[in-house]
């Protein structure tokens, strides 16, 4: 990273930091809901962006994620403290399943994006028919008092769920950061560049993807609980939606893939493009279901036919900034 | 529950009418990565504007769906030729995922404009003539359906024909067998993928004519067919023809059948575990050659 990358991610943490203190509700939500994709969005880049595995089954990560944590604390008052520890095993177990399945048959390319669909999608239909956590009724965790901040069991203020989303992103940021420089990343990229160059070379391309793949679902995961705890409601029927999967890819797709701000510059502008729409589309009164959707859609059309490599590379050349 | 072999031979039976018209339209996306290596993530949401644009044509002219499924196809081969020509085309040497995205986003556009043209009511294709259901043996088969799978057939065998008769279908299949030596040899690869575009395009317009006639139709039921069409050619084989009609078969029957042991909304788990086993164990696809 040169001194204009290290300003720059100075600036916006310290601008992040001190939001609450002088942003309104309004503004804060947005911002949660900002730092929630970028979170998701740096999880999924690191099995897509680093090691070259496209999933469209992410949603299968966050949902069982949401679920495991909002489950045990339903039932058993447990704090999401302990039962994030569930979701992140139960996410690791059936990514690590998947990619042994798919990886040791020799599944790659469409048909390994296609199985995590159809894993995504198998988990939504069951969902739909468990009825311990609601089936497709839905699950409803007791919303606590606003004003009253209750960490361990994550009730609270609407800036305590800021700053518990800012921590993981700035953690995941991190990570991500370490694990771009660090061995595996190496071997991700050489994975992602040429797989049997990689293979050939010694490296046990097997082991490396699957380890892709956990890290980013039981990052994942814990966005899953985040979810869960700070919208107090779960359904099958939403979770596990493959636009669920989307929604947390457009952010790196749009930002810059396999990069380290891409995820990060690509959930902004989602968010304010998002709002953006809201408000045009209220101000003329053209309010109509699915509106918003196509707008995004158009707009991520234009950016995939003439921003190839995201936003963020063009951008950092422009700035001169390296990571 | 007493075992009812009639009744269950009557599910069968449907299941298997239904599948084919499934088959239909998994056969058009078949076709489309067969040649172009395109996977179409817009197809189910192409098959969704397919039954509104026959809704509407009964609606409005009581144009009858056996007869629309003519405008239809022949609308949809020239929107398929020139959405691969303009849109796709450009991406063909681009990463998978850029090629994904770019449909992806296509069909989010299809389902909201969708969405906003005709709201989120059902709709659906009432035809007095179809009531009545047709005696076979024991069999009672509901008429409608007969006739959907009947055409649904025809259009595949058609295609069949096309493919092995006429000279352009003989280079559609130089191209997907060959890409460089079909470049090699002259042909003009890229207008060959816009033609199989729309004729991958055409089966899921005449697939869609006749769905009028078997479900009621709302805009949120595109992703659903997208994802009915990818379980189907990945259990019959991505790429082959046949394929896609025996999948869409077996996928028809076994969703009827599952419909009748458990619950009919738990029935899609069954085609998506079919889906994992087939892709984990024969990832080619039952009749699936190498690709």
């Amino acid at each position: 990273m040169n001194r204009r990358a290290v300003f720059l991610l100075s600036t916006l943490g310290a601008v992040l930091l001190f939001l609450p203190s002088f942003a309104g509700q309004y503004v804060l939500s947005v911002a949660t809901l900002f730092l929630f994709f970028a979170y998701t969005g740096q999880a999924w880049n690191i099995m897509m962006g680093f090691a070259g595995q496209l999933s469209l089954g992410h949603s299968l990560y966050l949902g069982v994620g949401a679920y495991a944590a909002a489950a045990l604390y339903f039932h058993f008052g447990i704090s999401p403290w302990a039962g994030m520890w569930l979701s992140v095993v139960l996410s690791v177990m059936l990514g690590a399943s998947l990619g042994a399945l798919a990886f040791r048959y020799g599944v790659s390319g469409v048909y390994f994006t296609l199985l995590t669909i159809a894993f995504a999608e198998f988990m939504h239909v069951g969902f739909d028919h468990f009825d311990w956590v609601g089936g497709s009724g839905g699950l409803f965790l007791k919303v606590g008092q606003r004003d009253q901040v209750d960490l361990l069991n994550l009730r609270g203020t609407p800036v305590m769920f800021y700053n518990v989303i800012l921590t993981l992103t700035g953690a995941g940021f991190a990570l991500s950061a370490w694990l771009l420089r660090s061995r595996a990343g190496y071997y991700w990229q050489a994975i992602r560049e040429n797989e049997e160059a990689a293979q050939a070379l010694g490296i046990n391309t097997f082991r490396w993807k699957v380890l892709a793949i956990i890290t980013s679902a039981a990052m994942t995961a814990l966005g899953g609980v985040f979810f869960a705890f700070y919208y107090n409601n779960l359904f099958p029927e939403q979770i596990f939606n493959m636009s669920r999967s989307i929604e947390i890819i457009l952010g790196p797709i749009i930002g810059g893939i396999g990069t380290l701000f891409g995820p990060i510059l690509g959930a902004a502008l989602l968010t304010v493009l998002a709002d953006g729409s809201t408000e045009i589309v209220a101000a003329i009164g053209w309010d109509v279901p699915g509106i918003k959707q196509l707008f995004y859609a158009v707009v991520l059309l234009i950016v995939i036919i003439f921003l190839p490599h995201g936003v963020w590379p063009a951008l950092a050349r422009k700035l001169r900034i390296t990571e | 529950m007493s075992f009812d072999i009639v009744n269950f031979a009557n599910v069968i039976a449907s299941g298997a009418l239904t599948g084919l018209v499934y088959g239909l339209m998994a056969l058009g996306l078949s076709v489309i990565f067969g040649v172009a290596r395109v996977v179409n993530f817009a197809h189910g949401e192409m098959m969704t504007i397919a039954m509104y644009v026959t809704v509407f044509l009964f609606a409005s002219l009581n144009l009858n769906p056996f007869l629309a499924v003519f405008p239809v196809a022949a609308a949809f081969f020239i929107f398929g030729y020139v959405l691969q020509a303009t849109v796709i085309n450009p991406f063909i040497t681009r990463p998978d995922h850029a090629q994904f995205m770019l449909l992806l986003a296509i069909a989010i556009i299809m389902t909201n404009a969708l969405l906003i043209l005709f709201g989120p009511d059902a709709r659906s294709v009432r035809l007095d003539s179809l009531l009545e259901s047709i005696e076979l043996g024991p069999l009672l088969i509901d008429r409608g359906k007969f006739y959907a799978a009947l055409v649904a057939l025809g259009t595949a065998i058609a295609l069949f024909g096309f493919f092995r008769f006429t000279r352009t279908g003989t280079a559609i299949r130089a191209c997907a067998d060959n890409w460089l030596g079909a470049k090699v040899v002259g042909l003009d690869v890229k207008r060959l993928y816009a033609v199989a575009f729309g004729l991958g395009a055409a089966c899921v317009g005449v697939a869609g004519s006749m769905m009028t006639l078997l479900v009621d139709l709302t805009p949120a039921l595109g992703p659903a067919f997208t994802l009915l069409g990818f379980v189907i050619v990945i259990v019959g084989g991505l790429g082959s023809m046949t394929g896609a009609l025996v999948g869409g078969v077996l996928i028809g029957v076994s969703e009827a059948v599952a419909g009748l042991f458990i619950t009919p909304s738990a029935k899609s788990m069954f085609s998506f575990a079919l889906l994992i086993l087939v892709l984990i164990f024969r990832p080619r696809g039952l009749l699936g050659n190498k690709l």
